[in-house]
């Protein structure tokens, strides 16, 4: 591809070719308005909760619902999705994250920490024998 | 005409139609105005594709060649496709107005087929349908929003929508098949087939902004379903099956 300023871009790519491109710094272009983005929330089955799957740019909520199928539903099965405007979400400040912080001594507010595996072990071996004698 | 004839007719300009427009809409991958809409209109081409492939498989079914031999090996003459279809893409203007005008009569075509009395028809028009549904959502969302964008954006797509009208009324040129299939329940025909379409795109088009150009001036361009193409389908055809010819034989 021929990269000299305000040449016509000749291409291997024919559709590019055909496309009659003029090289060169295209940095400057100015007063562009880039479109604001959506939140993108994807749910696999009904009744079940939609999931934050990423972002999408468009101009208003039917178009970035369209886009979000393609990009976040193309390859997975999906029963709906939801799109919500970035500005709408409101976020906790990152310098602020030490309130996230649980003390050591209060792993007992931590449901992994409860001895239940014993319980629902035995419950589940009940369960076998149970069956085993029908 | 026999059953089966008329089957195969309706399936090549069918198929034909989808694999041309296929073609024609992924020249704009990587160009496209913004990367999700890139990846949007490059995902729709690839169905299309997808879905020619699934008819030829059924006129392989019928006894026709292969489907890479039936959608690589044709010269232009041997193509049923609608000349809207190979126009060369133009600006996005013009894309998406024959997307629009393309996809309305595709799902008013399958939507019909749902029910053909040719039951694998049937079924691969009730696989799809979701997909052309998607389609038709896609483009009539563009059109409403550069439609009704400004004088610019509203200007520019009523000037495609004239220029593609002609060659929009071809994709519904009558065969010699229709009365076989409209006998048969296998299809409902084109002239059926065209209203359905008409009334369902000419209140979107009018809540858009745009105006449908008046019937007195309408001039179906016709040909196309017998072969009969623009100067633009044999470069296509050329650049399309430039890899496969290198050697046809290859394992992909």
């Amino acid at each position: 591809m021929s990269l000299e300023n305000n040449k016509e871009v000749i291409s291997l790519d024919p559709r590019i070719t055909r496309a009659n491109l003029i090289s060169g710094n295209h940095s400057d272009v100015e007063g562009i308005v880039h479109f604001q983005t959506y939140e993108v929330f994807h749910q696999n089955k009904r009744g079940a909760q939609h999931k934050h799957v990423g972002i999408v740019h468009a101009p208003n909520a039917d178009m970035a619902l369209l886009y979000a199928k393609e990009q976040y539903a193309r390859r997975e099965v999906t029963a709906n999705i939801w799109v919500v405007p970035s500005s709408c979400v409101s976020a906790t400040e990152y310098e602020d994250d030490d309130i996230f912080t649980t003390a050591p001594e209060k792993l007992y507010r931590n449901p992994a920490s409860y001895k239940v595996m014993d319980r629902i072990q035995a419950f589940k071996e009940r369960g076998m024998k149970a069956t085993d004698e029908v | 005409m026999n059953s089966i004839e008329a089957l195969k007719e309706l399936l090549y300009k069918i198929a034909d139609d989808q694999l041309i427009i296929g073609h024609r809409n992924s020249e704009w991958t990587g160009l496209g105005p913004l990367l999700e809409e890139d990846i949007a209109f490059s995902s729709m081409a690839q169905d299309k594709i997808g879905q020619s492939e699934h008819l030829y498989n059924l006129l392989h079914q019928l006894g026709e060649a292969d489907p890479d031999t039936v959608a690589f090996t044709r010269n232009a003459p041997q193509f049923h496709c609608s000349q809207l279809v190979e126009l060369p893409i133009g600006g996005y203007d013009f894309s998406l107005i024959r997307h629009f005008l393309f996809d309305f009569a595709e799902y008013s075509r399958f939507e019909a087929l749902k029910t053909s009395a040719y039951q694998p028809l049937a079924q691969v028009s009730k696989k799809f349908f979701g997909e052309i549904k998607y389609h038709t959502m896609h483009a009539n969302t563009w059109v409403h929003q550069l439609g009704k964008g400004n004088e610019e954006s509203n200007g520019k797509m009523q000037e495609s929508l004239n220029y593609a009208w002609n060659y929009a009324l071809g994709m519904f040129e009558p065969g010699p098949a229709e009365e076989v299939l409209i006998k048969e329940n296998i299809f409902i025909g084109e002239i059926a087939l065209q209203e359905k379409w008409f009334s369902m795109i000419s209140p979107l088009l009018e809540n858009s902004g745009l105006t449908i150009p008046s019937q007195a001036g309408w001039a179906p361009i016709y040909g196309g379903r017998v072969g009969e193409h623009t100067e633009h389908l044999q470069p296509l055809l050329t650049e399309m099956t430039e890899v496969y010819t290198i050697d046809p034989s290859a394992e992909w």
